[in-house]
């Protein structure tokens, strides 16, 4: 840009072109391995002039992990998880940052903590949670003679139950339960002008009425991107959704990659493999192609 | 920073937080708590609560060869794919940062893969890696058994490495082009003007004023290790072979949930929670250097 540099010009363009190849050539590749037929599939080494079974493939995957309902549950799970993160960070964030209250910096610090530890770590006992959402709020009321003190008073035995397994709300709700949206809210908040809110109160609107009708408003940019980042992370889970949807009937799609893996001594149906992969990447990569502007800026502005 | 004006009602300011609050205490604090006390205590067999055993479950664990194993194979996945994932993407970001020709395609697609579910991605490159089908059969055609991720524990543990770098090359390409897009374009010139090649301008100008990124990448790509790579793990290698890639959070689930031992799971939990602990604190007196830094 500022002087002259043939040679560097390119190499800067063969690197560059490298780059783009090392980025596309996985997408390409499957797509060609889902239009070949068995045969040619299994060819070493395999043509990179696609066949023509391509619908054929596409249709044997979608039956055989069984996909319709598959990518409908994992778009539930997914938008739920947006849904959920856009609406009560949001909310977090107005009372952190609007409000003065005893214990305001604990609750900050409460939420901050939840960034540190992802689900993955401690999986274990929130699957366990999970099996019963109310154990937590029974064990204390067992503790602290809650239960002891209702069952004298009216005879009633306390034995609160709730199993979230296999359900919608147990997939969603631990996925919202962390801090990275409040945060990217927060940052908002904070730069907007105190002189708006003054004048919104001397108009005589409420917390409230201000919260919805000017600052949500304001927002909705950093809504969008965090609706695309917080979809793509919820559609891309795994861990979570293999254990606890034991139930077919509520299993995603991401989960439904392992029945496609060619069986060992079976035929190398890698066709059928590439196409269900194939199936089960597009949403994701419109969703990024789509919204990447909004994606980019939401992926610098969570993590910071 | 505070807020001059605020509202003055502030129990209806607590009302607002109530929801995130339940959340996190059920499905954050509940959860972290019983793993530190499962971690202490033993399960009986055939119920009748836990027993306390102190540190024994770490005791045990820390003995265990296989333990030593699974934190080595994910110091070495760590080490390596972080490593490919940020030079590949360190050097991409800087040569699309010279803005010549054509750079936006550069711009739009090198993200892709962080799009793609570790899972799918992982299915992708075990068909482009198999050693009978694909690419890689190519080689094993002209030197026989060269490469044989289902039986030789280095292959497998590069097959994994190279998943999730593709991945994570886009990550780290985001935040440093954003990191050289940053810096002003008046430095580089006058440095230009001063004389100064290409490459001069790259480590006595650029490099320095994006270390505060690679730090901040480097952290969250060695967390994200631990994490993101059991899609990964589970659809390549399944551990194997002989546990050459049973990595952290793997050797978690299957001790937990196919193993059924809690007690072991949960204290592994609190290991690996520590370690990332330690990373986030690290990051964190990074970030406040970062903000003194402009």
């Amino acid at each position: 840009m500022v002087e002259r540099t043939p040679i560097l010009n390119f190499f800067t363009h063969v690197i560059l072109f490298a780059g783009f190849v090392f980025c596309v050539a996985p997408f390409v590749i499957v797509a060609i391995a889902a239009s070949h037929n068995l045969k040619d599939v299994n060819d070493v080494p395999m043509s990179l002039l696609p066949g023509s079974d391509f619908w054929v493939n596409i249709k044997t995957a979608w039956t055989m992990a069984d996909l319709g309902p598959k990518l409908f549950n994992s778009f539930i799970m997914a938008f739920g998880v947006a849904a959920g993160k856009v609406i009560i960070s949001a909310l977090t964030a107005f009372s952190i940052v609007y409000f003065r209250y005893p214990g305001r910096m604990l609750i900050f610090w409460l939420i901050f903590i939840t960034l540190m530890l992802p689900l993955e770590v401690r999986i274990v006992p929130t699957y366990a949670v999970v099996a019963n959402v109310l154990e937590p709020y029974q064990t204390i009321m067992d503790l602290t003679g809650l239960s002891w003190l209702i069952e004298k008073m009216s005879g009633v035995q306390v034995q609160l139950s709730l199993g979230l397994l296999n359900s919608y709300s147990g997939l969603i709700l631990p996925l919202i339960a962390t801090a990275t949206g409040t945060f990217l809210y927060r940052q908002f908040f904070l730069t907007v002008p105190d002189e708006l809110t003054e004048a919104a109160r001397m108009d005589g609107a409420g917390a409230l009425r201000f919260f919805v009708d000017i600052l949500l408003p304001l927002s909705r940019n950093n809504m969008a991107a965090l609706g695309t980042i917080m979809f793509l992370w919820a559609w891309n889970q795994y861990l979570w959704p293999l254990l606890i949807t034991t139930d077919q009937s509520h299993a995603m799609a991401v989960t439904e990659l392992k029945q496609l893996i060619p069986n060992v001594g079976g035929a190398p149906e890698w066709h059928i493999a590439m196409a269900g992969t194939l199936i089960i990447m597009l949403p994701p990569l419109f969703v990024v192609v789509l919204m990447q502007r909004w994606f980019v800026r939401g992926l610098i502005a969570t993590e910071k | 920073m505070e807020k001059r004006v605020t509202f003055g009602r502030w129990t209806i300011g607590i009302l607002f937080a109530v929801p995130q609050l339940f959340l996190i205490f059920t499905f954050f604090y509940w959860p972290a708590g019983q793993a530190v006390y499962w971690s202490l205590t033993l399960q009986q067999p055939w119920g009748g609560g836990n027993i306390w055993v102190g540190l024994d479950n770490f005791r045990s664990i820390l003995a265990n060869a296989d333990y030593w194993n699974s934190i080595t194979a994910s110091m070495i996945f760590a080490g390596i794919s972080t490593g490919l994932a940020m030079v590949i993407a360190l050097v991409l970001a800087a040569l699309t940062d010279r803005q010549l020709a054509g750079s936006w395609l550069y711009r739009v697609v090198l993200i892709w893969p962080y799009g793609i579910a570790a899972p799918a991605l992982a299915l992708a490159f075990r068909f482009i890696l198999a050693p009978e089908a694909g690419f890689m059969a190519v080689v094993n055609k002209f030197w026989p058994g060269l490469w044989d991720p289902g039986l030789d524990g280095a292959d497998a543990m590069a097959s994994i490495i190279i998943a999730f770098s593709w991945k994570y090359v886009g990550y780290n390409f985001i935040f440093f082009l954003a990191a050289f897009q940053a810096i002003p374009r008046s430095l580089i010139e006058a440095a230009a003007m001063d004389g100064s090649g290409v490459i001069r301008r790259f480590w006595d100008i650029q490099f320095p004023l994006i270390t505060p990124t690679i730090f901040f990448l480097l952290v969250i790509n060695i967390t994200e290790s631990f994490q993101d790579s059991f899609g990964i793990v589970d659809i390549m290698t399944a551990g194997g072979p002989a546990n050459a890639t049973n990595l952290m959070v793997y050797k978690i689930y299957s001790d937990g949930f196919k193993g059924l031992d809690y007690s072991g799971a949960a204290a592994q939990s609190i290991i690996l929670m520590l370690l990332i602990v330690a990373l986030t604190i690290v990051q964190f007196r990074f970030i406040e250097r970062r903000v003194h830094y402009r």
